[in-house]
């Protein structure tokens, strides 16, 4: 790489806001730092040092409230379904489902015989991706955040979801 | 100290039970009455010669629809004098006045079978009489039924969740031979 020489005089970059923020977003996907069952495992071995998540702006944070995406890493039973729709709901908009394993998926092994798992975390909150595997390796869930990534930069929508709802009740009000 | 002492320093001690030993399987047991199985636990946990001062698991084993009956395993040590038993009872499935079965509680005896028992209520549904806090253990508190009775059926919704993989599908009957 040649040297180049700073010269403080700067350049211009021509981009539209949405496209900026979009990049902002995905650069910076902050997950909540939760696990289920084993596939939890294999996300604290894609966060730690040999598949370093962070190279991806992706770090876990303690709360849903300073989370932009929520990774459903495990079974998700019928007793910790109410606490997981809860913890989505507590995240601010824009935010972002990660269906982690099979169990996440549809159930996994517990798809038949498992009174106490919900057959896929969809039925409780929407999900985004989906990462196959039993349990995903650290690839795997990458690639997931790969997938997301292009799914928020393809993103024309700028304002919260809630807001837009409000808006259009808004303007219903207004006519009727 | 054997199997057979500790048999006959039981039977000795409580002759009005009827004690029976099975040896057949490489782990004795002795099977006891239901009704019995506190007073018998305490005299085993107290006896200076067994002092069984620990309660190592209780298993709870459904027998089915056709053969009627449930049954509880107790597994004790004696860890000073290096002993180890096994009891088990025997006892119908459903009373004429009560849909779950009753059995007497040991977690007087031994604080380890608080927990136990509760699980084996939450999965089960057997009942122990005396216990000082007979709640589910695992399961939501709304939980309904005890999942690993054989005539158990999921219900069809949890909180507004569907809890069957196929969503509205009608439950086809068992082909299971134990269930009703």
């Amino acid at each position: 790489m040649s040297e180049r020489i700073k010269t403080g005089d700067g350049g211009i970059i021509l981009t539209n806001a949405e496209d900026l923020m979009n990049w902002a977003r995905l650069s910076s996907l902050w997950p909540m730092g939760f696990g289920l069952a084993c596939c939890a495992i294999e996300m604290m071995a894609t966060y730690a040092a040999n598949y370093d998540l962070e190279r991806f702006g992706i770090m876990p944070r303690p709360s849903p409230r300073q989370s932009d995406v929520m990774i459903v890493a495990g079974t998700v039973t019928f007793k910790m379904a109410d606490r997981i729709r809860r913890l989505y709901e507590q995240m601010p908009e824009p935010r972002y489902v990660i269906s982690m394993g099979s169990c996440s998926n549809c159930g996994g092994p517990y798809w038949e015989h498992g009174y106490h798992v919900v057959k896929g975390v969809d039925r409780i909150i929407p999900v985004d991706v989906y990462v196959p595997g039993c349990p995903p390796r650290p690839e795997a869930l990458i690639g997931g955040f790969m997938k997301l990534q292009e799914k928020i930069r393809g993103k024309q929508e700028a304002v919260p979801g809630l807001f837009l709802e409000m808006e259009a009740a808004g303007a219903q009000a207004v006519l009727s | 100290m054997t199997f057979q002492e500790i048999t006959d320093i039981i039977a000795g001690q409580f002759p009005e039970y009827a004690i029976t030993a099975e040896t057949k399987n490489p782990q004795p047991a002795l099977v006891v009455p239901a009704q019995g199985i506190a007073a018998l636990c305490r005299f085993l946990h107290e006896d200076e010669r067994l002092y069984f001062d620990y309660l190592a698991c209780i298993t709870a084993i459904d027998n089915g629809t056709t053969a009627e009956t449930m049954e509880l395993i107790y597994n004790l040590t004696s860890i000073p004098y290096g002993l180890d038993l096994t009891l088990k009872t025997i006892f119908p499935r459903n009373t004429a006045e009560a849909v779950l079965p009753s059995v007497p509680t040991v977690s007087h005896i031994w604080r380890t079978a608080d927990w136990h028992e509760r699980e084996a209520f939450d999965l089960m549904g057997i009942t122990f009489e005396g216990h000082p806090d007979l709640r589910r253990i695992l399961l939501p508190e709304d939980w309904e039924g005890h999942p690993l009775r054989k005539d158990y059926d999921a219900q069809e919704r949890y909180h507004g969740i569907y809890v069957r993989y196929e969503d509205g599908k009608e439950l086809e009957p068992s082909t299971n031979p134990d269930r009703a």
